[in-house]
């Protein structure tokens, strides 16, 4: 299973599923992280978490942990 | 009957612009009920019975983030009468994710499109009517930032208010619907019309907290459940996410019919910033510069000179207007050390000889000069002629140079001295509420410096980005990468440090950085670090960096810790975060940002620092002397027998006598306060020099430096002084939390205070086994608390209260 986690810097990434549940789950859907949906991952933090991607024409912030929980292709 | 509009919308969509603009001045700021997020209300400009509440910025009404929840508790139960939801044209997925969910509540909706200019600059373009038509709701083009169409759209809403019902135009799919509607038959049919929809969706949801309010039946829950199961399997998901998924899916579909984006390549300004800002090798160093102009400005330069001047000035002697004469006065003052030194020396001397000075003839002395750590610079030699020839010369006073305006308690002593104003009065007045007060406002033009800061590194982007950078590290002690201003302005005051904490959108990360900001050395702390260090330890260049490293040290094992206990296990904090475009902040809205903030440090934290503060003063000057009450000199006073009564509690910290127990409660009015104190009580000095030098010897008497290290842990880490208790309770809001906080403070400071002192006992060969049996099983449960495993949590269980009915 590939994860939004591997996906290197500058890629793209369509959102197949995602894993996990409750309050996390929900607030990364809520962010506009639903299936079917395109990720650019844009950059990684100075410190090497988190990462910054954007979806839905928008920039976020996301934790390497939290992003392990996003199935990608 | 008023008309009230909820204002809602995602965070950074312009919310505080738009709430600013239709209510002008006309503004209430408090806190919801018990929780410590913010609350706004303000009269519509020109509407004397329209009233706007400013909810949280929220992205969703989900029953997981305290902001969300306070939000819908605010919509479903106090029902008003119309939304006011603000949506950021260039940013429209998301924004009107929140839309279709506020559109189900079954209250009038109105959407105003925001940064329409930025929009149209942009080239996009946006069909508002086809939008309208598909929200089901009026659509109005505002630019909140330019003024343009905010009147307008409050307008529709104040027109929608008395209108119908929003009706909310969009389905989901066929399976889901089918079960909201049994849902909506089987639990909720006895619900007004308008709002069954709503929750049947959050039933649906299993929404936890709407489960709970409705107390639904078994039976009915078991038959709702089958049909939730059904759908859940026939698309492959979770109910909750279900819903989330289908909302996004409509999303795409309306904008499909009415935005046009002119091209969606090419990196915008914002982009260009932010790839520089937040570079992997450039970050840091920016971020370093910028927390350095911010200390430098807010702490080192302006704050400190801002407080020198309301402190010293306003609340002290007085001030020279504009600083003029002031460094004529220095120079003067300075000529004069000599001379004042002179006669200082001569007449103790006679005094101690029983002579009149004026008579001492034959009398010789020396006068001594100190450098600040106390060393002798310079040896006078005094004789009677010279000593005339001193008292000759006038000491310089700060009133005959430049334009002198005096202090206020100088000013008030005066008017009292006129009405032969009886001295336990003329105390009350001075000491007691002109020095509280003081305390109290001596603070603001600093703070107000800093939330400037603030309010601009918020609103322009930047604050956002400081949580991504900082995040790696300080994530791990329950705290945000936000958490890093309130510390580092905490080395200054913990007071503004403390208030500074309003900027971290977390509830439990918020909590956990006002709980532990304070064990960072502010200025205050200094001179205690001083005095033990010159008193005991030769001015050893260890100390000052060990009481830092000891700072540090507390927050990230105090954060460990606490994120494992009952009282912060409750809230799941995932970060999520979103990085909002790089903007150039309105100068109005900054300044009412800082006054804001600094206002509520006033009207909430005053009152419990004033009333703290005459306390301590009535308990050290009053007392039993001879036989009755009345003032007396620290030494007999009620502080003092109580510092007696508690001595004890201390002994075990190695410094049992009543002196230590006393300056440590004065050090609560402020901390410099406990040298101060010491001067008082161990020398008999009335005023010392701020590392206290004067006593040193007389602190080798009553301190091992064993003892005093602990004593300098304890003062450095127990309650902080009342100004931060009380920015302390203003932010917790709620008194529970304020004594967590100021309890737990204590009760760490004594542990580690208990633990260094026991255990250095033992290794110095004159511990006992009492002590170190404590000592070690203190040590034992810190590790055993920091190693325990941890579980995040997954629902919010902070307990909101909801006023029922409208």
């Amino acid at each position: 299973m590939k994860t939004l986690r591997q996906v290197k810097v500058g890629n793209l990434a369509k959102v197949v599923k995602l894993h996990g549940e409750g309050a996390v789950k929900r607030r990364i859907m809520d962010m506009g992280i639903t299936r079917g949906v395109e990720i650019h991952v844009r950059k990684v933090a100075p410190l090497g978490d988190p990462i910054e991607i954007t979806v839905r024409g928008y920039e976020l912030s996301i934790r390497k942990a939290d992003a392990d929980m996003i199935e990608v292709e | 009957m008023d008309i009230k509009i909820a204002l809602a919308g995602n965070p950074n969509s312009g919310k505080t612009t738009l709430f600013n603009a239709l209510t002008g001045s006309n503004q209430f700021v408090g806190n919801w009920p018990g929780v410590t997020v913010e609350k706004k209300e303000g009269k519509l400009k020109k509407h004397d019975n329209v009233v706007i509440m400013d909810l949280p910025g929220i992205y969703s009404l989900s029953p997981y983030t305290l902001e969300e929840v306070v939000a819908r508790n605010y919509l479903i139960s106090e029902r008003p009468n119309a939304i006011l939801n603000i949506i950021d044209g260039t940013n429209l997925e998301r924004n009107l994710y929140l839309t279709t969910q506020l559109t189900e509540l079954g209250i009038p909706v109105v959407v105003a499109v925001n940064m329409m200019d930025v929009v149209k600059k942009n080239g996009d373009k946006i069909n508002v009517g086809e939008l309208s038509r598909q929200l089901g709701c009026k659509v109005v083009e505002i630019s909140a930032l330019k003024g343009m169409g905010i009147m307008e759209a409050a307008e529709e809403a104040v027109k929608a208010a008395g209108g119908t019902k929003t009706v909310p135009q969009h389905s989901f799919s066929g399976v889901v619907e089918h079960a909201i509607a049994h849902i909506e038959e089987a639990a909720v049919h006895n619900m007004p019309l308008e709002q069954q929809r709503w929750y049947a969706i959050k039933i649906f949801e299993r929404d936890e907290k709407v489960l709970e309010q409705l107390k639904l039946d078994k039976t009915v829950l078991a038959h709702i459940e089958g049909d939730i199961r059904a759908a859940e399997k026939e698309l492959d998901d979770d109910a909750e996410s279900i819903i989330t998924n289908e909302r996004y899916v409509y999303i795409a579909s309306i904008i499909k019919g009415c935005c046009k984006k002119k091209n969606a390549g090419g990196l915008s300004t914002s982009d260009k910033i932010d790839r520089v800002v937040t570079n992997r090798f450039l970050a840091l160093p920016i971020f370093a510069v910028v927390m350095f102009i911010v200390y430098f400005v807010s702490v080192s330069t302006v704050g400190t000179i801002a407080t020198d001047w309301a402190n010293d000035g306003v609340f002290g002697d007085g001030w020279h207007l504009f600083g003029i004469g002031s460094s004529a006065y220095e120079e003067a003052a300075e000529e004069y050390a000599v001379p004042g030194a002179v006669t200082e020396a001569f007449e103790a001397a006679a005094e101690e000889a029983g002579l009149d000075p004026e008579d001492a003839a034959d009398l010789e002395t020396t006068a001594y000069l100190y450098d600040d750590d106390g060393n002798v610079e310079e040896e006078i030699p005094v004789t009677y002629d010279t000593y005339l020839e001193a008292a000759g010369q006038e000491e310089p006073d700060p009133a005959d140079f430049g334009v002198w305006v005096p202090g206020i308690p100088v000013f008030v002593e005066k008017g009292l001295d006129a009405v032969n104003c009886a001295s336990w009065l003329k105390g009350l007045i001075l000491d007691g509420i002109i020095a509280g007060v003081g305390a109290v406002l001596g603070f603001v033009p600093q703070m107000l410096v800093l939330f400037l800061f603030l309010a601009f590194l918020e609103s322009c982007g930047y604050m956002a980005r400081i949580a991504f950078v900082m995040d790696r590290i300080f994530r791990k002690f329950g705290l945000s990468g936000k958490s890093f201003i309130p510390m580092l302005i905490g080395t200054g005051c913990g007071v503004p440090g403390i208030m500074a904490s309003r900027t971290i959108e977390n509830d439990r990360d918020r909590k956990m950085t006002i709980m532990t900001t304070t064990f960072i050395p502010c200025g205050a702390k200094l001179p205690i670090i001083a005095l033990i260090a010159g008193a005991l330890f030769g001015g050893a260049w260890w100390v000052a960096p060990s009481a830092y490293f000891i700072g540090i040290a507390a927050i990230v094992i105090s954060g460990i810790m606490l994120k494992k206990t009952k009282m912060f296990a409750g809230d799941p904090a995932p970060f999520v975060m979103e990085l909002p475009a790089y903007h150039w902040p309105t100068v109005g809205n900054v300044l009412r940002s800082m006054w804001e903030r600094g206002w509520s440090f006033i009207k909430k934290a005053g009152t419990i620092i004033l009333l703290a503060t005459i306390l301590v003063w009535f308990t050290s000057s009053f007392g039993w002397a001879d036989g009755k009450f009345g003032m007396v000199e620290m030494n007999d006073s009620i502080l003092a027998a109580v510092g007696n009564a508690v001595a004890w509690i201390f002994a075990p910290l190695g410094w049992g006598h009543w002196q230590g127990a006393v300056a440590t409660v004065t050090g609560l009015i402020a901390k410099e306060n406990v040298v101060g104190t010491f001067g008082v009580l161990f020398g008999g000095f009335d005023e010392v020099a701020e590392n206290g030098w004067q006593i040193w010897s007389n602190m080798r008497a009553a301190f091992t430096p064993l003892a005093a290290y602990s004593f300098l842990i304890f003062n450095l880490l127990c309650a902080p002084c009342f100004a931060a208790i009380g920015a302390i309770k203003r932010e917790m809001n709620s008194a529970k939390w304020t004594w967590f906080a100021i309890g737990y403070q204590c009760l760490f400071a004594y542990g580690i205070a208990f633990v260094v002192y026991q255990l250095g006992m033992l290794f110095t060969g004159g511990g006992n086994v009492i002590g170190a049996v404590i000592a070690f099983v203190i040590v034992a449960f810190i590790l055993f608390m920091l190693f325990r495993p941890y579980k995040e949590s997954n629902t919010l269980n902070t307990k909101i209260k909801i006023k029922a009915g409208a």
